[in-house]
């Protein structure tokens, strides 16, 4: 069984798009040699900067060939006095049988005539060549282009197509590319063209021989050197980043490292700005010695041999220096004006179109930050107050420094900085203006899943109120994100906010803060555009339950139906749902609550019906003097526990609160043994109805356990 | 052609500033490529020239490359700071349609600078090019090379709102970085421009145009006087609106004669396109006046958008009749000569 290989050659892809497009290449291959029973052994990817390569190892030659039974006119017509008919003849000659062979069915409809046909099976040549340019063309490209016909359209002009099975070359053709079996070596360190002696593993040879790696080993290569450079400093080490090292994997096709230097005096810029540096602008690694400080030093990956002469060390250097100088001019330049002094600036900084300035936006969100201190100070929580609205007054101003301007990703962090070395204000003292410059620093935390929240409860405060306005805004225009367009991020934001409150266990309900983040904008030109305040609404709540959601599932590890469970009783308190979480979780496998689940959707049901009856429950239940012994027993227990129940509640003990709650199992089990609802007397009928409507609110204060999937746990 | 002379570290013999436009014109002047001169109405980057911004339009192949002195009004920085220039130049190179070895002959560009690339470590990162002042975009990369940017490579897709076809490949060398680079120097003002044959005698890029950068500056930032920028702005907006509707009118003109074709044929858009240039600088320079505040900015880039927009629209079709016309005489050449396809009208002919 011969070996498929695939490689498209392309000028170079987008690092970043070089994994999922190569993966998803592999699957459509995968799939199209499945359907068409062409299934490989195995089968992988290969991809670098300039190509991506899929090899199938063991796919049949041809597909196998396939019986099928057709069926031809009736034996009434097909025969007459035992002589093939006309029409016999001619389906034995559509079908290539010969007429005294042809069987005969019986069908509902009759006896039939009917044949075996073999359908000869076409090579993988042939099926590969017709069906795979469609798979290439359908691979996904978060920006594509064209080159040649306006209809085709890949991410980067397609230069050459290597096909072939074993060593015949399949007559694929692609985009005006016709496959053959040259390859293109690396661009400086080999000739140029390679010829593939063979589907297989002598395509990863050949490709080796010619200077070019699979990720994998390209991997394996840089960490080595990596560690190798690093060891030329004692005590050194290169920090670790991902992301960094994802993004140089795929930026080589034969990687080695370069060790550079660079001035000492420069670490006296701020750390984040020289890591940002090295990091986002020239992808280079930090060093740091064993103190995890800063070295003057830095890792370049490059996409070659080697720098014998030094002259490539050299030159990243020179430019290394240039960034710095920059950074460093910036950082001057950027102190003949205070933060302060900025504020007025933001005026000419767009927030958004309708919703105005940074200017506005500081105001507002100054605003809406004090209001929320003030509901933080209420609970009892230690605030400062007067930190919040400062670190607000001056959180953008650094958007019109030269340095954010430059390094937008250092936002905040710059106004941070800044904001520790500047004098805000000679009266205030040196722990608030630092309190005040950390307020700062943090506020745009936590940027991702990843990141951490805000330290202080100033920071998250800030950062909580930041959002929300951004947020608010947006859905009160009506631009709440669809799909994969969120433009400003806002489900990135709210996952923050979610986080922030649940981690700092903040007093903070989510409706609230949405409803006092709009009431900012009031009065403002943005006003007119805005949604109406009940589409607003729920469009949000909506929205934000999701985020809760997520967080829950996604980052704390809740299972689907502790999440269900718990945000039908509630999804505004974010602390709030936490706690309930926690405690249901506790008891959820317990089998007196798998009991009440089910009982909870029985009386669920039970109302629902009567309410398509039209059958109105009793305001309120009480003991009649004809009701059954397990009824009343049901209503003492209610009685007896349901203002502990509540008590416990209204303290947040949620897992005393379901302890005892657990307890009504037995009364109710006997109630439902032993106790019709929907009888006849309306009289009783009400009553009970309104007994069971106390009972489902009683029990999905804290969650609704008929969300709780019982099957197969115990 | 020319040596491929390899880098060493002391770069006394390294190529003055002069000689390395010199070399990559004559590189692509033996390739095909006209040798256009810089535009002469200020221009923000030698894509707004003409050269790059109407040539790209239509099916007509073309190849040119210039240098193009790009005005930047807010990146002016007094001549203080060593990397960064209010104008710099950028050498400009447009092959429309690229050719399939369009990167290979960058490269090779390179080697007729003096840049071996055997010992160099050289990079194209993705890099996605958009002005919407333009309503212009393409897709590419930047070339790295040692860790510097020194060229944006673009396959542009879309030129004041028109799909193009074919598309073009535009290659900008920013000659400042290359040029600090060669001579490995780390103020741009230290490039040697010339040096003189016979003396040895250097001038610098400092001597040559660094009054430019702290006089501009000045201007730019301090004196330009906002209240007439607007109305050079509004002036040339509205002529430019003028004729872009003249335009319209003439072409949707459809009596048949030749007076309406050759009216139309002559028709200024070139001066129309200026114009849209002379708006797009004073909005640069009023925007380096932080004179333009939030609610008017978008606005006023939407204007500049709708004049280059009338123009590209105005021009293709301009194109078209001429084309047409080019045609039409195509049919009235003897029979024999008929098969001949117009190579002119081949968008794949390179």
């Amino acid at each position: 069984m011969p070996d498929f290989l695939l490689e498209i050659g392309c000028e170079e892809i987008p690092a970043r798009m070089i994994d999922a497009a190569s993966s998803e290449l592999r699957e459509r291959v995968s799939a199209l040699l499945g359907k068409e029973r062409l299934a490989a052994k195995d089968i992988e990817s290969f991809d670098s900067p300039r190509r991506l390569a899929v090899l199938a190892s063991g796919i049949p030659a041809a597909q196998p060939d396939a019986t099928e039974q057709i069926t031809g006119p009736s034996v009434n017509v097909a025969y007459k006095d035992g002589q093939p008919t006309p029409a016999a003849h001619a389906f034995a000659r559509k079908s290539g049988v010969d007429v005294a062979l042809l069987a005969k069915i019986s069908t509902p409809k009759g006896e039939y005539l009917s044949a075996t046909v073999t359908k000869k099976g076409r090579s993988a040549s042939e099926i590969i060549a017709e069906h795979l340019p469609k798979e290439i063309s359908s691979i996904y490209w978060p920006k594509n282009m064209y080159w040649r016909k306006t209809n085709e359209r890949f991410v980067r002009p397609i230069r050459w197509l290597v096909a072939m099975l074993d060593a015949e070359t399949i007559p694929l053709e692609f985009d005006g590319v016709r496959a053959a079996n040259i390859s293109r070596g690396h661009r400086i360190l080999s000739d140029g063209d390679v010829t593939i002696p063979q589907a297989g593993l002598a395509y990863i040879d050949a490709l080796r021989n010619a200077r070019v790696l699979g990720r994998p080993e390209r991997e394996r290569q840089i960490r080595k050197y990596l560690d190798v450079a690093a060891r030329a400093i004692s005590g050194a080490r290169w920090r670790e980043d991902k992301s960094l090292l994802d993004s140089v994997i795929n930026l080589t096709e034969f990687p080695s490292v370069i060790l550079g230097n660079f001035d000492p005096q420069f670490l006296s810029l701020p750390e984040e700005v020289l890591v940002t540096v090295m990091r986002d602008h020239q992808k280079y690694f930090a060093l740091e010695d064993s103190s995890h400080k800063l070295l003057p030093c830095f890792l370049a990956v490059l996409n070659t041999d080697g720098d014998p002469d030094g002259l490539i060390r050299h030159g990243n250097e020179r430019v290394l220096r240039a960034r710095f100088n920059d950074a460093r001019f910036f950082w001057e330049t950027d102190q003949k004006k205070s933060l302060l002094e900025r504020l007025d600036l933001l005026r000419h900084v767009t927030f958004q179109k309708d919703l105005g300035s940074y200017y506005d936006k500081t105001r507002r969100v100054q605003r809406l930050c004090s209001w929320l201190s003030e509901i933080i100070k209420q609970s009892g929580m230690a605030i400062r107050a007067g930190v919040i609205h400062k670190a607000a007054c001056l959180a953008k101003t650094d958007l019109t420094t030269e340095l954010v301007k430059e390094f937008t990703e250092l936002q905040g962090i710059i106004g941070g900085l800044y904001a520790r070395v500047q004098e805000l204000d000679p009266s205030l003292p040196e722990s608030t203006r630092l309190a005040i410059a950390d307020t700062v620093y943090g506020h745009y935390k936590p940027e991702s899943t990843d990141d951490e929240v805000p330290q202080s409860i100033e920071g998250a405060v800030l950062s909580i109120g930041d959002k929300a306005d951004t947020i608010a805004g947006m859905f009160a225009l009506g631009l709440a994100p669809s799909g994969s367009k969120d433009p400003f991020a806002l489900r990135r934001q709210a996952n923050g906010i979610v986080r922030t409150i649940a981690e700092k266990k903040l007093p903070l309900r989510l409706s609230e803060l949405m409803r006092d983040a709009r009431a900012g904008y009031q009065g403002s030109d943005a006003e007119k555009k805005f949604v109406n305040a009940d589409k607003f609404r729920e469009s949000l709540a909506l929205f934000l339950r999701e985020r809760i959601e997520f967080y829950l599932r996604d980052v704390l590890g809740y299972s689907y139906d502790v999440v269900k469970a718990v945000l039908a009783a509630g999804s505004d308190d974010v602390a709030d749902v936490l706690s309930r979480a926690a405690a249901v979780k506790q008891v959820m496998y317990m089998p007196e609550f798998q009991a009440i689940g089910a009982a909870g959707k029985r009386m669920r049901n039970i109302l629902r019906q009567a309410q398509e009856k039209n059958i109105v429950p009793a305001t309120q239940f009480e003991y009649l003097a004809d009701a059954a012994d397990e009824e009343k027993a049901l209503m003492a227990y209610l009685e007896r526990s349901a203002g502990k129940i509540e008590e416990h509640r209204t303290k947040k003990e949620y897992l005393d609160a379901l302890l005892l709650l657990s307890t009504i199992r037995e009364p109710l089990d006997r109630f439902f043994e032993k106790v019709m609802v929907m009888v006849e007397n309306e009289r009783i009928r009400a009553n009970r109805l309104a007994l069971l409507r106390t009972l489902l609110r009683e029990f999905s204060t804290i969650a609704d356990f008929s969300e709780i999937v019982t099957e197969g746990k115990n | 052609m020319l040596p491929n002379k390899s880098l060493h570290p002391v770069k006394s013999n390294s190529l003055t500033f002069q000689e390395l436009i010199l070399r990559l014109q004559s590189f692509w002047a033996e390739r095909g490529c006209v040798l256009q001169q810089p535009y002469d109405v200020e221009v923000g980057a030698g894509t707004m020239a003409p050269e790059t911004f109407l040539r790209v339009l239509g099916p007509k192949p073309y190849k040119v490359a210039y240098v193009q002195p790009s005005r930047r009004p807010a990146d002016g920085r007094y001549g203080e700071n060593p990397n960064r220039l209010f104008k710099h130049m950028q050498l400009q190179v447009i092959l429309k349609p690229p050719p399939e070895n369009v990167q290979e002959l960058y490269l090779e560009s390179l080697g007729a600078i003096g840049i071996d690339l055997r010992q160099h470590d050289i990079k194209f990162e993705e890099d996605n090019w958009e002005a919407p002042t333009l309503s212009a975009w393409g897709v590419g990369w930047q070339v790295m090379l040692d860790g510097l940017e020194i060229t944006q490579f673009t396959y542009f897709q879309q030129c004041g709102g028109v799909d193009l076809f074919p598309i073009s490949a535009e290659l900008t060398y920013g000659l400042e970085r290359i040029g600090s680079f060669l001579q490995d120097v780390d103020s741009i003002y230290d490039i040697v421009w010339a040096r003189d044959p016979k003396t040895g005698h250097e001038v610098k890029y400092g001597d040559v145009r660094l009054a430019d950068e702290q006089q501009f500056s000045v201007y730019n930032f301090e004196l330009a006087d906002v209240d007439k920028a607007w109305k050079h702005f509004e002036l040339c907006e509205t002529e430019c609106r003028k004729l872009l509707e003249q335009y319209s009118a003439i072409s949707e003109d459809k009596s048949p004669t030749d007076g309406v074709g050759r009216e139309r044929s002559r028709f200024p858009i070139l001066g129309a396109y200026d114009l849209c240039l002379k708006c797009s600088h004073y909005f640069n320079i009023l925007d380096a006046r932080g004179a333009i505040s939030v609610t008017e900015r978008v606005g006023v880039i939407a204007r500049v958008r709708a004049l280059a927009v009338g123009i590209a629209k105005a021009w293709v079709d301009q194109q078209k009749n001429e084309l047409a016309a080019g045609e039409k005489s195509a049919e009235e050449e003897p029979v024999r000569e008929k098969r001949r396809v117009n190579p002119t009208l081949s968008p794949v002919a390179s």
